[in-house]
């Protein structure tokens, strides 16, 4: 096994400002819970229960017109919005209780098409009942404690816990601020954002468990030298891979963003704020953790029997 | 010596890509214009395809293809035109009794149909169509068990000879009263051994014999309202001529619709929700009696007031002759002397022979015909939600029996659509408790084709994408990683189209997600073959602990990525399932192409040679 040598490196000091990064990472997650608190999320129909249309006109869609149209046959709480594109439009229906609910969509459909000369198409209609909004709602967010939990016990076998207490507080971190950038900016969140917040979590550990894996592995190659030169050192040599990976995964998501059309664009927001702010927990809050939890080489001597078993390809 | 590949590790790449091209390849063949062809009660044969393609080539259509799988007929078509053609002219052919639906079928060619290679099996988000979540009544569905058992009691307790003082029903269960104690122990002996579905319980002091459904009989009468309600949401889905349709259980009481491609939402979701049947009434008293119990209130021993549709009242016997139960066939007819829409019903045999006895019995007589339409609504107020449930009772239709008449007979009374719909839904079977759709999705053809063309092309955009960093970054190592992609793409289809699994727009975001996570597995490696090289090792020493030492790591940060698809896997619902599944089939497939593959090129165009320098 080769000696890991760093003088030959480029060697920047990520760990004499991880004070600053703290600060700047509590600030952010203050402003997220702040906004999740007072603001709330814009939740989609998917959990709140309602309404949603999405028709295409010939031409420019008047969005004025739509809502006089839509307010005079008794739609008067309908929210009307350009989807996409000008000729597209989306409205928005709270639940009602005084509509026969099984043809409201089927109703409004009949109040666009008076509202242009031209044929308007339907492209889509989505309902959901009140019980079924409910109920989405709790198992969104059981799913996202089973992942948490999950992935914990396998970080805490693997690891040890100082490790996966490090990469859970980062993957809080991130999961926290995605979702705070959702409601500052009044994003909707439905659920295929929900899905896109799970797949964060899956890649800000993957990013996570790989700074680990290096740290663990310089703690037992390197010897004589402080944690935090540990800690650098570690980082300094992943970052390459840690800022290649996170630049293709965000190639793709920028694809999905401008090409993927209206409907994946909450989807692969989500994903784009969680890969960026899981590159920057990977390297500051799960170190930083073990900086703080005063991680020392005996934490890792203890399962280093264990690592015989890794297999080569 | 270092780098080299035993040869089985090559062979089964060689399989594994050469399989799943195979597999993969039916997704490039288009679909066809078709339409299938089935029977409602029977598998059709040999024969009947030759009468079908006889019915099309009278019409001088041309077809494609016709084949014959699973009592079905397929009949491929060149163009849309002729489909929708042929549709008409089978219609016509053939008469009611077949079920005929447009569909598209894959145009996978012969020799990959007989590999059992299919394209994907693309979801309602992309190919557009309905889909609904349905859920059952039950609490109706138990209470009209609990009334039928109440006018049993009544029956078994009359033919036994006990004497009661009267039977009602209430959220307790049912309560039968008697005048004395002697008669209530009698019943208390018969009763239990008759119905063993319900729990007796004796209360002396009131002279009431109580009765509750066991847990058993709830538990089952569920069950098979559910059972009973796909079967009829089967028929009336093979009524609207609905190619692949899906009608599953979900939970305990909730059933899911999904029908592909249909354009009348609105008339199939009528369909699909209605509970609307039928019943056979004697009219009671006269014209005078009617309307004296409407404006008193008041309404004559063994009769109930109705309203026919134009809001003037009927006095009904209480007895019903036949209910919608005992009709087996029905179809949409105009009257032959008025020329209104009718519809022509058969009744089987015991409501035939029921029909018979009492129109013998009463010519001369009215007889009234009541359209009973149950409806369940959610509704939330606040926060409370509450189930609303409604009941419309209408008479459509008082005659005078003219003669007697037992199987078949015609009802007028309605509306052309209206008839249309209620010899639908009489020939598909009434729903055991009435439904509500409480979830739907509803994607238009136009925007399902936007979908996939937009999916695509994010999909080869962002693949293009990765492909130029990769070369530019890692060169000629970047060019393998580039080759292990593609193969990573073409084994991900192949798996997809194999298991069939349903392909969504999130799912395509889920393989468009792989690609770029994909090459984490290379970036790693490569990354190690570099800080190798630069601590001074040889290139040959270099890739193999390159390969060894990023495996771990590798395999540590797929598999969390792994269980957090797991987990949206198992907990997600509908178009997030498709994201998990494609994301967890992409992290397979790439830790074996960026892993195995990636190697095996690295060892043939460097293993066992002198290098000096590697192109990385």
């Amino acid at each position: 096994m080769s000696q890991t040598q760093t003088n030959n490196k480029t060697l920047i000091n990520f760990m004499n400002k991880r004070k600053l990064a703290m600060v700047f990472s509590i600030a952010l997650i203050i402003v997220s819970i702040g906004s999740i608190a007072i603001k709330g999320l814009n939740l989609g129909i998917d959990f709140t229960g309602g309404y949603l249309i999405e028709a295409g006109y010939k031409d420019d869609a008047n969005l004025d017109q739509i809502r006089d149209a839509l307010a005079d046959a008794e739609f008067k709480d309908a929210q009307v919005q350009n989807f996409g594109s000008s000729k597209d439009i989306i409205v928005r229906i709270a639940p009602r209780a005084d509509i026969n609910k099984a043809t409201i969509g089927d109703n409004i459909l009949e109040v666009l098409k008076t509202t242009s000369e031209q044929e308007v198409q339907m492209r889509r209609v989505e309902f959901v009942g009140p019980q079924v909004g409910e109920e989405l709602r709790d198992d969104g967010g059981i799913a996202l404690l089973v992942a948490l939990g999950g992935i914990l016990i396998y970080i805490s076998m693997r690891f040890q816990l100082k490790s996966a207490v490090g990469a859970i507080l980062a993957l809080i971190h991130d999961v926290i601020i995605t979702v705070g950038i959702f409601s500052i900016l009044q994003l909707e969140f439905d659920l295929t954002v929900l899905a896109s917040i799970l797949a964060v979590i899956g890649y800000s550990l993957n990013d996570t468990v790989v700074v680990l894996d290096r740290i663990r592995e310089t703690f037992r190659n390197v010897r004589k030298t402080t944690a935090e030169d540990i800690l650098n050192i570690s980082i300094n040599q992943t970052l390459a891979r840690t800022l290649v990976t996170s630049l293709t995964t965000l190639l793709v998501l920028f694809s999905l963003f401008f090409f993927g059309g209206e409907i994946i664009h909450g989807f692969a927001l989500a994903l784009i704020i969680g890969v960026v702010v899981g590159t920057y927990s990977s390297i500051y809050i799960a170190s930083s953790t073990l900086m703080a939890m005063n991680i020392h080489k005996q934490d890792f001597l203890v399962v280093a029997k264990e690592e015989i078993v890794d297999d080569a390809p | 010596m270092l780098n080299q590949y035993p040869l089985w590790k090559y062979i089964l790449l060689v399989v594994v890509l050469v399989v799943s091209s195979i597999y993969a390849l039916p997704n490039l063949f288009g679909e066809d214009p078709a339409v299938q062809i089935g029977h409602r009660t029977k598998s059709l044969t040999e024969e009947d395809k030759l009468v079908i393609e006889q019915a099309i080539n009278a019409k001088n259509l041309v077809l494609k293809s016709s084949e014959l799988s699973q009592g079905h007929v397929l009949v491929r078509f060149n163009d849309v035109e002729a489909q929708s053609k042929a549709k008409t002219a089978l219609k016509e052919a053939l008469g009611k009794q077949y079920l005929i639906a447009l569909n598209l079928a894959p145009a996978t060619p012969e020799w990959l149909r007989a590999l059992s290679a299919a394209p994907m099996y693309l979801g309602l988000d992309l190919r557009g169509g309905v889909h609904f979540l349905m859920e059952v009544d039950m609490v109706a569905a138990i209470k009209r068990l609990e009334e039928s058992l109440l006018s049993d009691i009544r029956t078994t307790l009359r033919e036994e000879k006990i004497r009661y003082r009267g039977v009602r029903r209430d959220d307790n269960g049912l309560h039968i009263t008697f005048r004395n104690l002697e008669t209530m122990q009698q019943a208390s002996e018969e009763l239990p051994r008759v119905f063993r579905e319900l729990e007796f319980t004796n209360d002396e002091a009131t002279l009431t014999l109580n009765a509750r459904l066991s847990e058993v009989a709830i538990r089952n009468e569920k069950k098979s309202a559910l059972q009973q309600n796909i079967i009829t949401l089967r028929n009336r889905v093979n009524e609207l001529g609905v190619a692949e349709p899906v009608i599953q259980q979900q939970g305990s009481s909730r059933i899911v619709v999904q029908l592909p491609g249909i354009q009348d939402t609105a008339g199939a979701k009528k369909i699909l929700g209605a509970t609307a049947t039928l019943e056979f009434r004697m009219a009671a008293g006269t014209r005078t009696d009617w309307l004296d119990a409407e404006e008193s209130g008041r309404t004559p021993l063994n009769s109930i007031l109705y309203h026919e549709r134009d809001g003037s009242p009927v006095l009904l016997n209480r007895r019903v002759i036949v209910t919608g139960d005992q009709i087996i066939d029905a179809a949409s007819t105009f009257d032959s002397q008025k020329g209104t829409p009718a519809v022509t019903v058969r009744l089987n045999g015991k409501g035939a022979k029921k029909m018979g006895e009492i129109t013998r019995d009463n010519i001369g007589n009215p007889m009234g015909v009541v359209f009973i339409e149950n409806k369940v609504e959610t509704k939330k107020v606040g926060d409370t939600i509450t189930k609303h449930r409604t009941t419309t009772k209408e008479v459509i239709n008082v005659a005078t029996i003219q003669g007697q008449f037992s199987a078949r007979f015609q009802i007028t009374g309605l509306e052309s659509q209206e008839a249309r719909d209620l010899a639908l839904l009489l020939r598909a079977g009434s729903l055991r408790a009435p439904v509500e759709i409480i979830e739907e999705r509803t994607v238009g053809p136009s925007l399902g084709k936007d979908n996939i063309a937009k999916g695509f092309m994010s999909v080869v955009i962002g693949f293009c994408m990765v492909l130029v960093f990769m070369t530019v970054y890692y060169k000629g190592f970047g060019l393998i990683a580039n080759v292990a992609l593609t193969a990573n793409l073409i084994i991900i289809i192949a798996v997809l189209s194999l298991l069939q699994a349903t392909l969504t727009l999130p799912g395509i975001a889920g393989i468009v997600l792989t690609v770029g996570m994909a090459v984490d597995a290379n970036v790693l490696i490569f990354e190690r073959i570099k800080e190798e090289i630069k601590n001074g090792n040889s290139p040959q020493a270099s890739i193999h602990s390159g390969y060894e030492k990023a495996f771990s790591t590798i395999t540590d940060a797929n598999v969390t990525t792994l269980l957090a698809a797991i987990v949206l896997f198992t907990l997600g619902t509908g178009p997030v399932k498709g994201f998990a599944i494609t994301l967890s089939i992409g992290i397979l497939t790439s830790m074996f192409t960026a892993i195995v593959g990636t190697r095996a090129v690295v060892n043939t165009i460097y293993g066992n040679r002198d290098i000096k320098k590697l192109s990385i």
